[in-house]
């Protein structure tokens, strides 16, 4: 492993605290009635959204899912404008029209979560056609879970990829399971990265819950599509410690199987590490957790105090007029 | 017949469990419907009672739940699939209607392909526009499937007995909003006529027709109307394709005025051709006002609640324009 210094890694650990942080602050306020909609954590699975996104440049883009908060804000997103939006208010990302499912800032190459699984994938391999017919060095990352392996458009849009070439990483957050179902039964296969075989590009497996192995992972692949040498598949295997969406009875679980993977809980497993590793005291750590929770205090009281949308919101804007919409 | 009170979704689950009981060719597939019981716990149970070979779970794959039952009704079983939401009916579209709706006709009668595809419509739940649509329309459109929408747990359950017994593709379309709604169902099995509608109200000032769940909304607006003294027949389709002109005709004779009430947004949906059904037939000449479509704004779904309420017609939108269109008013 790199000689990594140690204002960086204390970042990396601000950052999959924040994501930690932020699902569990969500959590509570949906249960307090700030928060109307459903919910899908990524509780146990920051260090995949973390890693990978430090890999990326501000002007590359990313494709997220309905699991999508850890995603944006690891890639810029501002946990106040994403609160507001998750409180459905009209100063949130999207107008609280959106909701979790669908947070987006194109501003930050944020392209979208999103409600339907593996729909962001195509998209993904649109924006490297892009990218590449205008002969430009950015690149597309489209984060997916395991299940939508089993989408059709992945399966599309993975092969124009390979044919192409173009500059795309397709980075599968494997936590073995696609809503109640496990992983082993919803494919013959275990190891997803081999399926980029088929399509003629390398596909490799990290550590999901190291936050350094998932972007040195990352950092490769980004380093072959700027090259201009094409796509990679990351798999990244990780484990999702609360269910499919809040409130999930989670009948399917496998006895003991939640408790094996708590032991390699990314955030204090990461913690242990700045100690051990790079000697950094406790009090740093605690500073840097300190600013994480004010951040956080502040896009609640943002959130809380927004503005509700009015009904004749509601109308705008279902198509571009000649000015609407940003150019990206 | 013993006959009690059970919710619509229990009464869809007797109906599957029933079939399955009856026929070995009925086997259940979709996403999560075994031990996780589906996405709105329609099939809970039935994995114990029917085992994993009849109760199906597949890989996040529409296209391949659509396609498979496609085939495997073509080769002499009665599948029933699952979408977890309508809004995904949308990656199995191919399945459906380029290939099951044609190939009775299109291969000159050679085979049937004896499917029902369940899935659920509706807004209503904060979930956004990718999860509450209602796309009945789109295969409305298409010949060669049968689209069914019961509002009540007795019609789901003979209905849908009647779809799988039924020789025909069928879209049998659930509505989120009724899942937990009770009503009175009798244990036996029974079957329904499809393309037969209900009158669910007698009234003599105006014909509401609905669909899905603005039937309860209706309703419940007719009972309102009621203390006005406008007295409002409410119809329920029921089966969308084919659908019993007749009932409707009928009705609109009676009353000379006709509200469409439906979810799905306005422009290109369901009522537009209730509408003509109604003008191109001889109730056109009892029409003493313009028919009225009361229907979903044409915008997605806002995540927003009250924007999400403001965008479908609600109970007190219908008594508004059905009060309007008793009075002439239009
Ligand atoms: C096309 C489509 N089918 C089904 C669903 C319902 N659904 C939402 S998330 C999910 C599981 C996705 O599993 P995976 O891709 O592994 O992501 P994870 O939830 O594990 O992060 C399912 C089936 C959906 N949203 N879209
Ligand atoms: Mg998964």
């Amino acid at each position: 492993m790199a000689n990594y210094k140690k204002f960086f890694v204390l970042d990396v650990y601000r950052r999959i605290y924040l994501v930690r942080e932020f699902e569990l602050r969500a959590i509570e306020e949906r249960r307090r009635g700030l928060i109307p909609g459903f919910i899908h954590s990524c509780v146990g699975e920051e260090a995949t959204a973390v890693g990978a996104c430090l890999a990326l440049h501000q002007d590359d883009v990313i494709t997220s899912t309905h699991r999508g908060h850890g995603h944006l804000l690891a890639k810029g997103g501002d946990p106040k404008y994403m609160m507001a939006e998750l409180a459905a208010r009209s100063s949130g990302y999207c107008k609280g029209r959106g909701g979790s499912l669908h947070i987006a800032d194109f501003d930050l190459g944020i392209l979208g979560a999103n409600g339907i699984v593996g729909g962001g994938i195509p998209a993904a391999v649109g924006a490297a056609l892009a990218f590449s017919l205008r002969k430009e060095k950015r690149v597309a990352l489209s984060f997916f879970g395991d299940g939508a392996t089993n989408q059709g458009s992945f399966h599309e849009a993975a092969n124009m990829a390979g044919l192409w070439k173009l500059p795309v990483i397709f980075f599968c957050e494997n936590n073995l399971y696609g809503e109640g179902t496990p992983q082993s039964k919803q494919a013959p296969l275990c190891d997803l990265a081999k399926r980029a075989e088929s399509f003629c590009f390398p596909g490799v497996i990290v550590d999901g819950n190291d936050p350094l192995a998932v972007y040195e992972a990352t950092r490769e692949a980004v380093e072959r599509a700027r090259a201009g040498e094409g796509p990679t598949f990351i798999e990244g295997k990780t484990y999702r410690f609360r269910g499919h969406y809040e409130g999930d009875p989670q009948v399917y679980r496998i006895p003991g199987e939640l408790e094996e993977w708590q032991a390699r809980d990314p955030i204090p497993t990461f913690r242990q590490r700045l100690i051990e590793q790079w000697s950094i005291a406790e009090d740093e750590i605690k500073q840097v957790e300190d600013s994480v929770q004010q951040q956080l205090n502040e896009a609640v009281a943002y959130a809380s105090s927004a503005p509700i949308p009015q009904e004749e919101e509601a109308l705008e804007g279902v198509y571009a007029d000649i000015h609407g919409g940003k150019v990206f | 017949m013993s006959t009690r009170d059970i919710t619509y979704s229990e009464a869809i689950r007797e109906a599957l469990r029933q079939e399955m009981q009856r026929d070995p060719r009925v086997f259940l597939i979709g996403e999560d419907i075994g031990v996780y019981g589906g996405g709105f716990g329609v099939t809970l149970g039935l994995i114990d009672e029917f085992g994993p070979e009849r109760v199906i779970d597949t890989p996040i794959s529409e296209l391949g739940i659509a396609g498979a039952i496609t085939g495997a009704a073509l080769t002499g079983m009665r599948p029933v699939g699952e979408i977890m939401f309508m809004d995904f009916v949308t990656l199995a579209s191919e399945a459906l209607v380029n290939q099951a709706a044609k190939i009775r006709f299109m291969f000159g009668g050679e085979a049937t392909v004896p499917f029902v595809l369940r899935t659920p419509m509706g807004s209503g739940t904060g979930a956004a526009a990718q999860h509450s649509q209602s796309l009945e329309n789109w295969f409305v459109h298409i010949p060669g499937i049968k689209v069914i929408a019961p509002t009540t747990p007795y019609d789901a359950k003979g209905l849908l007995i009647a779809a799988i017994r039924d020789d025909n593709p069928v879209l049998f379309i659930e509505s989120k909003l009724l899942y937990k709604t009770k009503g009175p169902v009798p244990e036996e099995p029974y079957t329904l006529p499809i393309g037969s509608a209900e009158v669910k109200r007698q009234g003599k000032d105006l014909s509401i027709i609905a669909v899905g769940v603005m039937v309860k909304r209706s309703l419940e607006a007719a009972e309102k109307l009621a203390q006005e003294g406008i007295q409002a027949e409410v119809i329920d389709p029921r089966t969308l394709k084919p659908l019993d002109k007749e009932t409707i005709i009928q009705s609109v004779i009676k009353t000379g005025k006709a509200l469409i009430v439906h979810e799905a947004a306005k422009t290109g949906g369901y009522g537009g051709e209730l509408a003509a059904v109604i003008a191109e037939s001889q109730a056109f000449d009892y029409l003493e006002a313009p028919i009225v479509r009361l229907a979903g704004r044409d915008m997605p779904i806002p995540y927003n609640r009250t924007l999400e309420y403001h965008t479908v017609p609600q109970v007190e939108n219908i008594v508004e324009a059905a009060r309007k269109l008793a009075r002439l008013e239009v």
